[in-house]
């Protein structure tokens, strides 16, 4: 076992051991491991396969961000083994194996590496053959591509989102951020302060520091009780007007910040050299990480390669942790010793100056470092520790509009933030130290990574400039550098250096790739969390289920269909109507009321009908039209008084005409207002020819009678009780009463009509029959029988238009498409009895061959005993008798005689009985 | 997420709102030949620079105008519509 006492392990405890497998075989962690600690603890340092060559990967940085250290979970591909915790029984396998991460049979495909150039995809997969790619290539890519594979069996688990609003939000808890958070907070400030790792500190916890330090800022912190901590928390993003994702888990944080403080720190960055991806060499800051939080000595003997005083911290602590200096090779030929640096002299450990490591080799199959070149000499090593210089953080200031510079003299990257109250500290504000640019230059024997993610070395990169790509981003897309899950965290400055130096320009004019959310993977739970669309339903709900209604969605209501199941229900419910009464639950209809002085004139430009003339106590049907003349709406106007209207519109249109009824007013300036009630008031309709008869039997001051209450009349009274609107109005032909109450009374008005009717085999009817009835009666269902470009003339509504208006929306428009002419009219189709095949929706009408219309509603009618449509056929063949074309699913063309819209009683002798 | 200040309920989350559309003269249909109608109808300007636009709080209905860069996506102010007479 490679674990150190303590206080070496910060997040381990011993007294815990966890149990679980990886690759089938057993191993032992504690609790508080990550997947890599426990297993680096147990001297398994080969976590994956690469991408590409397939070479053996293991622990590079720690921090979770390269593909290198992804694991499979059962449940969870793509797992980082460098945060994920340990728990209990996990079974964790290697992932990108053909075979076992052991015996991988691509492994070959590292020693013909030569066949796999640069830009590999663009330059081979051209043919054979137009579908070349989709026949042969995709599917083959597919199989080798991707990194884990999705369980879609895997067991459900819950994901919310909570919301959270501060002063300042302080995404980082190192030193920088800590500070910041304990200042904004002692000046008064409402605080959120994030980190990713489960405690606070960051640097601190891992680094050579004074203990004093964290311990202080904690303390300060702990005092305030106006910060609120979110360890284990990631922020991915930066999104306008400061608003950020933060996941902590399961849950994702929707935060509003009034100031961001950005404390991210830098990323350390990795060398170049032949080899450079052995397991065994990690970055200085990686092996730091597995001895102060996990207690895990990396290595017996180890090599340090210190381009800074931070890489001498790390040699003293691989020292303290009892790991043997082989050698420190620090690369800068000249620098003033720091701190560290006269430390390690004092201890006596040799350091090699302005010498870099040139190349590695690994054991049998490369399955662990075992020696380096520095300058001429090979030295023996299990652990190479890289410390080659750091780059601020850049994902989340770049995008909150910071950009990225590069200093010459410092070697240094920097960044710049707009004028904005997102504002940088620490490390990643800017670079304590210079930085040391090691010349990169291509190993002839290749196998040195600029991007491990990828498999991309220095020669692919210059070669990809050779190709003509010069420019980051394209540079970027023919090598895929970058894009990998590290997303350039270890590969933007060396692959901006390499393409400065192949292109003659500076690293400041190259650049680095647009860093867009989210910052790092996140899971697709998260950003569903829960989802339960909104369901409506109307005040009788409960009766209809009662009834045994089969209920289905409309839109965002559930309206019945039928009470009972199948054909024989729907026949019944509509003979009902027509024989007897029948009682549909309208309740979804969109219910506007228009009020004030200019009611009237509000309607007269919106409708295309006159209802400023309309008398009070009538009903009138409205259509609207659009801009451009298409018809959009429709439904009643009931004026209630010379300044009020009881305003219907369909189910899925009333949000829409609510808005546009005030879009237009907006500009129009009337004086009106508008109040949407589809919710607060309900509807029946009461239907066929007993309706009148039923209502007569409940108490009302309401007179039902033929001459005191006419066709297309309102009234308002109390009927059982309740207070009511009425209309005589209907959808399916019969002689029909619509009785609207608030919605509360709905469920009481519902029972006493039932009641009432009950001796004239009064029967509630669902969605189903109604649509038969309606398309009996040869009613239209705007959105069903109409589209984007129906005039009302091609419904044959000329009748419903007001020639006598100055202007209505729309007029101007179907004025100027009369004179285009018209191609195309909607009428009534009736298929013999015996017809083989009967044409679906959108079924073709063919004119001498061609398209000339479709139909739009089609059903069986009981009444008629045949099937019946509306269809839109060729203006020249509308004349009720011409014969038409029909082409059906199956392709046969059927021949069929156009009726006139209403199949049953043309002459409205039932609907006005 | 991008915010909006809506003059009568506040700063409130852009996804609150729905967008209608640079303002547009409302032109006179009698006075306009076909061709000009249908360019007014279906031809956008869509001119770089700030723009008055129309939005409405979906929740409240509310309606009113917005002078936005649509270069920037920077909203430099929102207001009431005025009434007929010109008064806000």
């Amino acid at each position: 076992m490679n674990r150190l006492p303590a206080p070496f392990g910060s997040r381990i405890d011993r007294s815990r051991p966890v149990r679980f497998t990886f690759e089938g075989k057993s191993f032992e962690g504690f609790e508080g491991d990550c997947i890599a600690s426990a297993l680096a603890a147990s001297g398994q340092w080969v976590l994956s396969r690469s991408f590409k060559y397939h070479r053996r990967r293991g622990v590079m940085s720690m921090t979770g961000a390269d593909a290198n250290a992804l694991v499979q979970l059962p449940a969870d591909p793509n797992a980082p083994a460098e945060l994920t915790r340990l728990r209990e029984g996990m079974r964790v396998t290697a992932q990108n194996v053909n075979g076992s991460l052991e015996h991988d049979r691509d492994a070959i495909i590292d020693r013909f590496g030569r066949f796999l150039p640069v830009g590999f995809y663009y330059r081979t997969f051209m043919g054979p053959g137009s579908n070349g790619w989709y026949r042969l290539w995709e599917p083959m890519i597919r199989r080798k591509a991707g990194l884990g594979i999705v369980d879609t069996a895997a067991e459900h688990r819950d994901f919310d989102k909570a919301h959270l609003h501060c002063d300042v939000l302080v995404v980082g808890a190192g030193p920088a951020g800590l500070a910041a958070a304990i200042d904004a907070a002692e000046g008064g400030a409402d605080v959120v302060l994030c980190d990713e790792n489960p405690e606070i500190g960051g640097s601190l916890t891992w680094g050579r520091h004074d203990p004093n330090i964290l311990a202080g800022l904690a303390g300060r912190l702990a005092a305030l009780s106006n910060v609120k901590v979110l360890t284990d928390t990631v922020c991915n993003g930066w999104y306008e007007d400061n608003w950020l994702p933060l996941i902590q888990g399961n849950r994702l944080y929707r935060t509003r910040a009034r100031e961001v403080v950005i404390a991210t720190g830098t990323i350390r960055q990795p060398a170049i050299f032949r080899n450079n991806d052995l397991p065994g060499i990690m970055l200085g800051s990686a092996a730091q990480r597995l001895i102060r939080h996990y207690g895990v000595r990396p290595g017996a003997t180890a090599v340090v390669q210190a381009a800074s005083d931070e890489g001498y911290a790390v040699a003293l602590d691989l020292l303290d942790a009892g790991v043997r200096l082989a050698l420190v090779a620090d690369p800068r030929p000249t620098a003033e010793a720091g701190p560290f640096e006269r430390e390690l002299h004092e201890r006596g450990v040799q350091v090699e100056r302005g010498a870099g490591v040139a190349e590695a080799e690994g054991t049998g199959g490369n399955r662990h470092l075992a020696r380096v070149r520095v300058g001429r000499s090979w030295i023996d090593c299990d652990l190479l520790a890289v410390s080659a210089g750091e780059v601020p953080a850049w994902q989340l200031p770049c995008q909150a509009g910071g950009k990225v510079g590069y200093d010459t003299a410092s070697a240094a990257m920097t960044l710049t933030m707009p004028d904005a109250p997102v504002r940088l500290a620490g490390g990643v504000a800017g670079l304590d130290a210079p930085q040391y640019a090691q010349p990169i230059v291509a190993n002839k024997k290749g196998r040195d990574f600029v991007d491990f993610d990828e498999d991309l070395q220095v020669k692919d990169l210059q070669n990809a400039v050779k190709e003509g790509y010069r420019e980051i981003e394209l540079v970027k897309r023919f090598t895929t550098v970058g894009m990998g899950p590290s997303q350039g965290r270890h590969s933007a400055l060396a692959t901006a250096r390499i393409v400065a130096e192949a292109t003659s320009r500076t690293v400041a004019a190259v650049g680095v790739t647009t860093a867009r959310p989210p910052v790092g993977p996140e899971i697709l739970g998260v950003l569903a969390g829960h989802h339960e669309p909104p369901e409506r339903r109307t005040a009788l709900h409960a009766r209809h289920l009662a009834l045994g209604a089969v209920m289905k969605p409309v839109g965002a209501w559930w309206r019945p269909y039928s009470y009972g199941a199948g054909d024989t229900a729907v026949r019944e419910e509509i003979l009902a109507v027509r024989e007897g009464v029948g009682l549909l639950d309208v309740s979804t209809l969109g219910k506007l009321e228009v009020r004030g002085p200019d009611a009237g004139q509000f309607l007269d430009r919106l409708y295309t009908m006159a209802h400023a003339s309309q008398p009070v106590g009538r009903v009138r049907y409205c259509l609207m039209l659009n801009e451009m003349g298409s018809v959009v709406d429709d439904g009643v106007a009931y004026r209630l008084a010379d300044d009020r209207f009881y305003v219907t519109a369909t189910t899925g249109a009333v949000a829409r005409v609510y808005a546009d009824m005030l879009f237009w007013n907006a500009q129009w300036r009337l004086k009106v207002d508008v109040l949407n009630l589809t919710g607060a008031f309900s509807g029946l309709n009461v239907t066929g020819p007993n309706a009148r008869t039923v209502l007569q039997h409940l108490a009302s001051d309401i007179d039902f009678g033929r001459d005191a209450f006419p066709y297309l009349h309102g009234r308002e009274g109390v009927v059982a009780g309740i207070p009511v609107r009425v209309m005589r109005i209907g959808f399916t032909g019969e002689l029909s009463f619509e009785l609207h109450c608030p919605s509360s009374f709905a469920p009481a008005l519902w029972d006493a009509v039932l009641v009432a009717g009950g001796r004239h085999g009064l029967r509630p009817y669902g969605l189903e029959a109604s649509r038969i009835l309606r398309l009996e009666k040869g009613h239209i269902l705007i959105g069903q029988d109409t589209d984007a470009i129906t005039t009302p003339d091609e419904l044959g509504f000329g009748w419903a238009v007001s020639k006598k208006k100055p202007f209505f929306v729309g007029k101007r428009s179907i004025e100027m498409r009369a004179r285009l002419g018209q191609t195309r009219k909607l009428v009534g189709l009736r298929f013999p009895a015996d017809a083989s095949e009967i044409p679906g929706e959108s079924c073709l009408v063919l004119k001498d061959g061609a398209p000339a219309g479709q139909i739009t509603s089609v059903g069986f009618s009981p009444t008629l005993g045949c099937s019946i449509a509306l269809a839109y056929v060729h203006i020249d063949d509308a004349a009720e008798g011409s014969m038409v074309t029909v082409k059906c699913r199956s392709g046969q063309r059927l021949r069929v005689p156009v009726a006139g819209h209403a199949f049953v009683d043309p002459s409205n002798a039932r609907q006005e009985l | 997420m991008k915010l909006l200040t809506c003059p009568m309920n506040g700063p409130r989350n852009i996804d609150e709102f729905q967008s209608f559309g640079p303002v547009r003269d409302l032109i006179d249909p009698d006075a306009t030949p076909d061709a000009d109608w249908s360019r007014s109808l279906f031809r956008a300007e869509n001119r770089r620079g700030v723009v008055v636009e129309w939005w409405r709080h979906v929740p409240s209905n509310y309606f009113f105008l917005a002078e936005r860069d649509i270069v920037s996506n920077v909203v430099l102010r929102t207001y009431a519509p005025p009434a007929r007479d010109g008064k806000p």
